[in-house]
């Protein structure tokens, strides 16, 4: 089922005196293709949850429609709409067994949809093997570990084979080892069952390593949707650059002149077909070269040893933010006692954005 | 030598904490477990005179005496129907009211003021209001009765009437004096309930009536029973609303409960029978104690923990 958002926009009424309302979602236009996974990515605070639960029915739009294939379902009650929803702190029905859980969607069913009792546990029993949970159908939520519970929320949320499953920050519960296995179990349900899924997240890894498409919003306001290298490696402006990838992509200030990029007064980047004038210059820190004779010189402060690369800290006087990271292939040597350290600058690595609005500047 | 205080294992550590606990000790045992032992030991002390603190000898005539008493017995029966009925009704009621008050908004605070108040208002006081209310007198008969007779029936005496009616007036008045506290507590239970379970419950497409079975009422159920066995307590002990609305004579009345038989056996006009009030006492605490671990048996097997 592809689900299509059309000018969606929520506004809530302001709680303070002067009545300011807060937008929450604005203005959202875009299809999610059928059967992909996509990642709903922003900071804290931006609206994800709220546009996840306009998805799903439980908040009514300020105004525009949501789609289910040809469907509009703007108006219709979350129930008839065929969604699940995985809660981000699961919300498990704590007196209830794992099983009575999984078939409690399946008893309100009325009418023609109406299943035996061997028939809701046979479908209990089926979701519960796909994710994996069909030695703990007897125990109580209470009883079991937060990836169990997910997994319990995740055949919950199944059990009724939603149009679209949508899952509220899914992994924000768990420990980091058990969100990175989570993860890759939920891609496998995931392209199990085919089902259209979308899921909230503020943490970019978590976005880019599972997604087939990644929304990034800010503040409400769509900023870019695509598929998650793409996003990493063409961000539209400085805000989606800076919130993938980690580390971070450094930043400079810089500027533009006679196509020359220049960092303070170092030329770091010729034939640059951009207007002159001031810019931000974002280095992705695997776009930092050592080179001896490189054109940004750096002051060095720190080379910390990963194993498979080596990642080189510096500082700039014209840098954002509290030191430059590079990341660089173990085999490199650097001199620790020069106290400087000179970089050439990758050139698809390096993302110019206009100093006033941030968006990005191309240039070839 | 080993740290003292809460985390020391040693002597000094459990001193430590038998010293914190003794002034609670000290009047628990003084005012609670002494009383009680003195009570149970004079249920078996025939004729016990507390002037002269003789008694004639030792044994169980006490008991017998006080269970083949017709007024002990009216006293049992008495006590049982107001507990059977007023703790279920109370409780039910209370819940509807509490659901009421949690899904209206408009005045929801000044609606729980209103049902709070009869929780700080005298029983006496409230028990005068109930009497004008339902008494029938040579100069009127009372606002029930005037509601009973615009229907075209006939007027009742309800405070010195027949039986079923002055038990009826008294089991409302229980249970309209019984029911704020109920309704603050399960006001607050509904309240804590996290919204999340009902989300997760419309998505799936629940009933308004199976969300309140399967997901509101499991998981107040522990407040539930925590009312039940309260009131069951509360209301095995009722003596002061008795006497609210039918005055200190309450053998003559018929609606004696059994700690107004205790108190009657103590200070009555029949009085000066420690023996005999604390038999019976020691049989409404076997009464209560047998109902209160019952009710934990099955509140154990039952709620939601």
């Amino acid at each position: 089922m592809n689900v299509r958002l059309e000018h969606l926009t929520k506004v809530f009424p302001g709680r303070d005196k002067k009545n300011t309302q807060v937008v929450a979602v604005s203005d959202f236009d875009f299809s999610i293709p059928d059967g992909l996974l996509i990642g709903l990515l922003g900071p804290s605070g931006c609206g994800k949850s709220t546009l996840l639960y306009m998805i799903c029915g439980l908040e009514n739009p300020s105004s525009g429609k949501v789609y289910f294939g040809e469907d509009d379902v703007t108006g219709i009650p979350a129930e008839e709409r065929g969604v699940g929803l995985v809660f981000q702190n699961y919300a498990l029905y704590p007196h209830l067994t794992v099983r009575q859980n999984i078939t409690f969607p399946l008893e309100n069913l009325t009418g023609e949809a109406k299943l035996t009792k061997a028939e809701r546990m046979d479908k209990a029993l089926q979701v519960a093997k796909l994710v994996q949970i069909e030695d703990l159908l007897d125990r109580k939520p209470g009883e079991m570990s937060g990836g169990q519970q997910q997994r319990v929320a995740i055949a919950r949320a199944l059990v009724k084979m939603p149009k679209v499953l949508l899952m509220d920050e899914p992994l924000s519960n768990l420990d980091a080892r058990l969100r990175l296995q989570t993860r890759e179990e939920i891609r496998r349900i995931q392209k199990a069952t085919g089902i259209t899924t979308i899921f909230v997240t503020h943490d970019q890894e978590e976005a880019m390593s599972i997604s087939d498409l990644i929304v990034v919003m800010r503040d409400g306001v769509f900023q870019q949707m695509d598929k998650p290298q793409t996003v990493y490696d063409d961000p539209v402006n400085l805000f989606v650059a800076r919130f993938l990838g980690t580390p971070a992509i450094n930043v400079f200030e810089g500027h533009i002149e006679h196509s020359k990029l220049y960092i303070g007064d170092e030329a770091v980047m010729d034939r640059v077909s951009a207007r002159d004038g001031k810019v931000y210059v974002g280095v992705r820190p695997e776009g930092l070269v050592p080179d001896s004779s490189g054109d940004l010189s750096m002051k060095l402060v720190g080379i910390e040893v990963m194993g498979r690369d080596t990642s080189v800290v510096s500082t700039h006087p014209d840098m954002t933010g509290v030191n430059v990271r590079a990341i660089i292939s173990a085999e490199n040597v650097i001199d620790r006692d020069s106290g400087t350290v000179r970089f050439n600058l990758k050139r698809g690595k390096t993302l110019i954005f206009d100093k006033e609005t941030e968006a990005r500047i191309f240039y070839d | 030598m080993t740290k003292s205080g809460v985390t020391g294992k040693g002597i000094k550590g459990t001193l430590h904490g038998w010293l914190y606990l003794l002034p609670a000790m000290i009047f628990l045992g003084a005012f609670m477990v002494y009383p009680l032992i003195d009570v149970f030991v004079y249920s078996f002390e025939e004729g016990y005179n507390s002037a002269s603190q003789s008694y004639f000898g030792v044994g169980s005539y006490n008991y017998g005496y006080v269970l083949r008493d017709r007024y002990f017995l009216q006293a049992i029966a008495n006590t049982l129907i107001l507990v059977i009925i007023t703790v279920p009704v109370s409780t039910g009621l209370s819940l509807l009211i509490s659901l009421a008050l949690s899904s209206v908004k408009f005045l929801q605070k000044l609606f729980r003021t209103v049902f709070f108040l009869p929780y700080v208002t005298n029983t006496l006081a409230v028990g005068l209001v109930f009497m004008i209310l339902f008494q029938k007198t040579e100069y009127t008969d009372g606002l029930v009765n005037l509601i009973i007779e615009s229907f075209g029936w006939n007027a009742v005496d309800f405070i010195s009437g027949p039986y079923w009616a002055k038990m009826l007036v008294l089991c409302v008045y229980v249970i309209w004096i019984v029911m704020p506290f109920k309704i603050l507590i399960l006001t607050s239970a509904l309240a804590s309930v996290n919204p999340v379970y009902y989300k997760a419950a419309k998505i799936d497409g629940t009933s308004p009536l199976r969300t309140f079975t399967k997901i509101t009422l499991p998981m107040i159920s522990p407040m539930i029973f925590y009312l039940v066995i309260t009131g069951f307590i509360g209301a095995f002990k009722a003596y002061s609303d008795v006497v609210a609305i039918f005055g200190t004579n309450l053998n003559a009345a018929g609606m004696n409960t059994i700690v107004g038989y205790v108190y009657d056996m103590l200070y009555g006009d029949g009085g000066g029978y420690p023996s005999y009030a604390s038999s019976a006492a020691i049989i409404l605490f076997a009464i209560v104690l047998t109902i209160t671990v019952v009710n934990l048996i099955v509140s154990r097997r039952k709620a939601y923990n």
